[in-house]
């Protein structure tokens, strides 16, 4: 399959990742266990009069994919496909509340219209007037990475298409409360930035919206490029990594080639034990960064890991919190491999393409 | 690229029958499985017109072999998938890159509503058992790890057009060399969720639903699942697989018109239709049969009628929707759907499209109104959503290019 360039990115995340500052320009600490998105003054993306009947993951989608457009300097893309591990969590349960508070009578329908998934990337296609492919992947933590693997198809199809690929999910106080009944998150949490240092029971929420203007054909605006991606469901510690070690193979790579891994521990002892097994053992070399202090735990933070990875091999140094591990090596090649409550591992590789960039 | 995709199993529970063969007898003898709600605890039991499947969630687990309680998603799902690979009968199925890719709108909604009450009098009510499957995801592990498929899943949303697209992202996971056999169609359960939510649009007939009627007055929701077995033509050959039916063109288009209505020229039905052929590399008239989205809900048949009408002219190929038999099962009707065009081309028949009496105004299309056997070699199957997704499919009999 053909390498996708990053031709351009939106990030809305609970850290400052849009705006003229650079990326992770000074990070953001938190005293809770649930992080929610530092947001755009969404007027200048979207009319008020839009805005108005938009639930915040809409928003925060429709905000991110036009950031990603403008930074590619595209009107539109060729198709949008989008990865959601929830979908519209807000208005699923505005309509859910009214039909057991009105008793099924009376109901207003937009929060229904509005609660599949698909709303997201319809709501782009509509705004950005885009009527090619639209797709929208929703299997947990794998939804971006499946998102990914699509456009990788896409793409290898048609080099030259544009196509709009991202993650977005939204945390609502329901979904916190709910998700905390089982124990994921942890509590009385002091200092978010310190969320690594101590591995406990339990992480911390987050939420996000990323999108990507990704195209076989590279251009001055380039970041970086997606050279693979895979996911695994399931698997023990020795699974994980032969398949991991058959990843890189198959990119005619070795774990020596990575430059800087990028690790999605989430402070959840039981989560990030596999981590240190895999990074004493094959990545002595890389060095090691993480993310999930930064952004929180959701089913799409590969995606917030992605717009990281890409600012890293974009700029060529690394945002100061990002490190566990230096092993002072210049950046061009990242490997993100995310972890999401055990069951769910994906790679994303990424490479610098200062040199192709045209 | 672009190698033979062949279906190589196919498998269906809707209103009309529990399995393939019970749902082809009901489509041949023209019997619709609409009938008042039942099972839910709803203010329409007893009253609303619905495509249920008459089993209850116990004696689909206990035909599907769970002993724990799931969603009736997942169950109705599984009913489906295994039906489908049994078969297919892929003898080394385990050792081939295997995958499940599924589509589904409402996933566990039909358990988080029971939950939910709750929950809303005492945050800390509500079994959380009812919601540990809520995602539209966890339906598909959950059926993936029941049947034995670990190596490839994927879930896809679009709304009514879904199981297309999940049908569609199989055949394109095996032409990029990535999977080798895919188990693809989607799953919906009846839920207040959805029934409330298509009440509130006020798009449900309160009788039996007519598409492409010019009276027609809406759409009959329903429930079910419909799964299909892709495979490559190497796997086909080194396996001894019987194809049933190839995967010929197949398109996914945005019609950017409306969150949920449908433009009036229909173009993203249009384009999709286009682009599906395109692919296939044939001309509107080599379409024998077209499986309508038709929902009975007047912009639906008209904008999708009036997309036939632009790609076609005067030349409509036979068509009819099989909502009037079986109502519109969302997320799962492009699986089921899917299912019967291949059955049409297994029968070398076209089914009818029940109750219809006037063609639209203006647009002259008159469906198909009785079961026939006729030759049949290009089918093709429509599917639409909200937030304008839109999909086609076509699927051939087994000719050699």
């Amino acid at each position: 399959m053909v390498k996708a360039f990053i031709n351009g990115m939106g990030i809305i995340s609970p850290q400052q990742t849009w705006g003229d500052e650079s990326f992770l320009n000074a990070v953001q600490d938190y005293k809770s266990n649930a992080l929610t998105c530092i947001e755009p003054d969404y007027t200048q993306w979207i009319s008020q009069q839009q805005l108005r009947r938009m639930s915040r993951i809409i928003k925060m989608g429709t905000a991110s994919a036009k950031m990603a457009l403008a930074q590619a300097s595209l009107e539109k893309p060729d198709g949008i496909i989008t990865g959601t591990g929830f979908g519209c969590l807000e208005d699923t349960e505005t309509f859910l509340s009214k039909i057991t508070d009105l008793h099924e009578e009376a109901l207003n329908p937009t929060p229904f219209m509005q609660s599949t998934h698909n709303t997201i990337g319809s709501q782009i296609a509509l705004q950005v007037q885009c009527r090619g492919y639209n797709q929208t992947y929703t299997q947990s933590a794998f939804s971006l990475e499946q998102s990914l693997l699509d456009a990788l198809m896409v793409l290898t199809e048609n080099p030259n298409q544009n196509i709009l690929t991202g993650g977005v999910d939204e945390l609502t106080s329901t979904s916190h409360s709910i998700q905390s009944r089982f124990g994921k998150y942890r509590e009385d949490v002091e200092s978010t930035l310190a969320l690594l240092e101590k591995p406990a029971k339990g992480t911390i929420a987050g939420e996000g919206a990323s999108y990507f203007i990704l195209s076989g054909k590279s251009t001055s605006s380039s970041l970086a490029s997606v050279a693979g991606v895979d996911m695994y469901y399931q698997l023990d510690e020795a699974e994980l990594t032969e398949r991991i070690m058959f990843f890189l193979k198959e990119n005619n790579l070795s774990p020596d080639d990575i430059d800087l891994l990028l690790v999605g521990k989430s402070g959840d002892d039981k989560n990030d034990r596999h981590f240190d097994y895999i990074i004493s053992s094959h990545f002595a070399k890389s060095s090691i960064g993480a993310y999930k202090h930064l952004c929180g735990e959701y089913a799409v933070s590969s995606a917030f890991a992605m717009g990281l990875g890409a600012a890293i091999l974009d700029k060529g140094n690394i945002p100061d919190g990002v490190l566990l591990k230096d092993e002072k090596r210049f950046p061009e090649k990242v490997l993100i491999f995310n972890s999401y409550f055990q069951d769910h591992h994906s790679l994303i590789l990424l490479e610098s393409c200062r040199a192709t960039k045209s | 690229m672009n190698p033979t995709i062949h279906v190589v199993g196919a498998g269906v529970i809707s209103s009309i029958g529990n399995s393939y063969d019970e749902c082809f007898k009901a489509l041949q003898n023209g019997e619709h499985g609409i009938r008042p709600l039942t099972s839910l605890d709803s203010i329409y039991k007893d009253i609303l017109p619905v495509g249920e499947v008459n089993l209850t969630n116990e004696e689909l687990a206990h035909h599907v072999g769970m002993d724990k309680p799931v969603t009736r998603t997942s169950l109705l799902g599984l009913y489906a998938a295994k039906e489908a690979l049994h078969d297919a009968g892929i003898n080394n199925f385990d050792r081939l890159r295997n995958g499940l890719i599924s589509a589904t709108t409402v996933g566990g909604m039909d358990r988080t509503e029971i939950f939910f009450p709750s929950y809303l009098k005492d945050k800390t009510s509500g079994h959380l058992s009812d919601v540990v499957h809520h995602g539209c995801g966890a339906t598909t592990e959950v059926m993936a790890r029941t049947l034995g498929i670990k190596h490839f899943i994927s879930t896809i949303n679009t709304a009514c057009s879904s199981s297309v697209n999940a049908i569609m992202y199989g055949a394109r996971l095996i032409q990029h060399g990535i999977l080798d056999v895919v188990v693809a169609g989607g799953t919906d359960a009846l839920t207040k969720f959805t029934i409330n939510g298509f009440k509130s649009l006020m798009i449900l007939d309160d009788d039996l639903c007519r598409p492409f009627d010019n009276d027609r007055k809406g759409l009959n929701l329903g429930e079910g699942a419909g799964f299909v077995v892709l495979v490559s033509d190497k796997v086909l050959k080194e396996n001894n697989l019987i194809s049933k039916a190839v995967v010929f063109g197949f398109a996914n288009t945005n019609d950017a018109f409306h969150q949920t209505a449908s433009s009036p020229e229909g173009r993203g039905s249009y384009d999709a239709m286009e682009q599906a052929l395109n692919m296939a590399k044939l001309n509107p008239q080599a379409i024998d049969y077209i499986n309508l989205h038709g929902t009975g809900t007047s912009n639906n048949d008209l904008s999708e009628g009036t997309a036939i009408k632009r790609l076609f002219h005067d030349k409509v190929p036979r068509l009819s929707s099989t909502k009037s038999f079986t109502g519109h099962t969302l997320g799962a009707s492009g699986g089921i759907e899917a299912v019967f065009s291949i059955m049409a081309l297994h029968h070398q028949c076209v089914f009818p499209n029940l109750r219809f009496q006037t063609p639209i105004d203006g647009l002259d299309i008159v469906p198909q109104r009785a079961f026939e056997k006729l030759p049949l070699t290009h089918v093709m199957s429509n599917s639409l959503g909200f937030g304008g997704n839109c999909s086609s499919i076509i699927f051939s009999k087994n000719l050699k290019r």
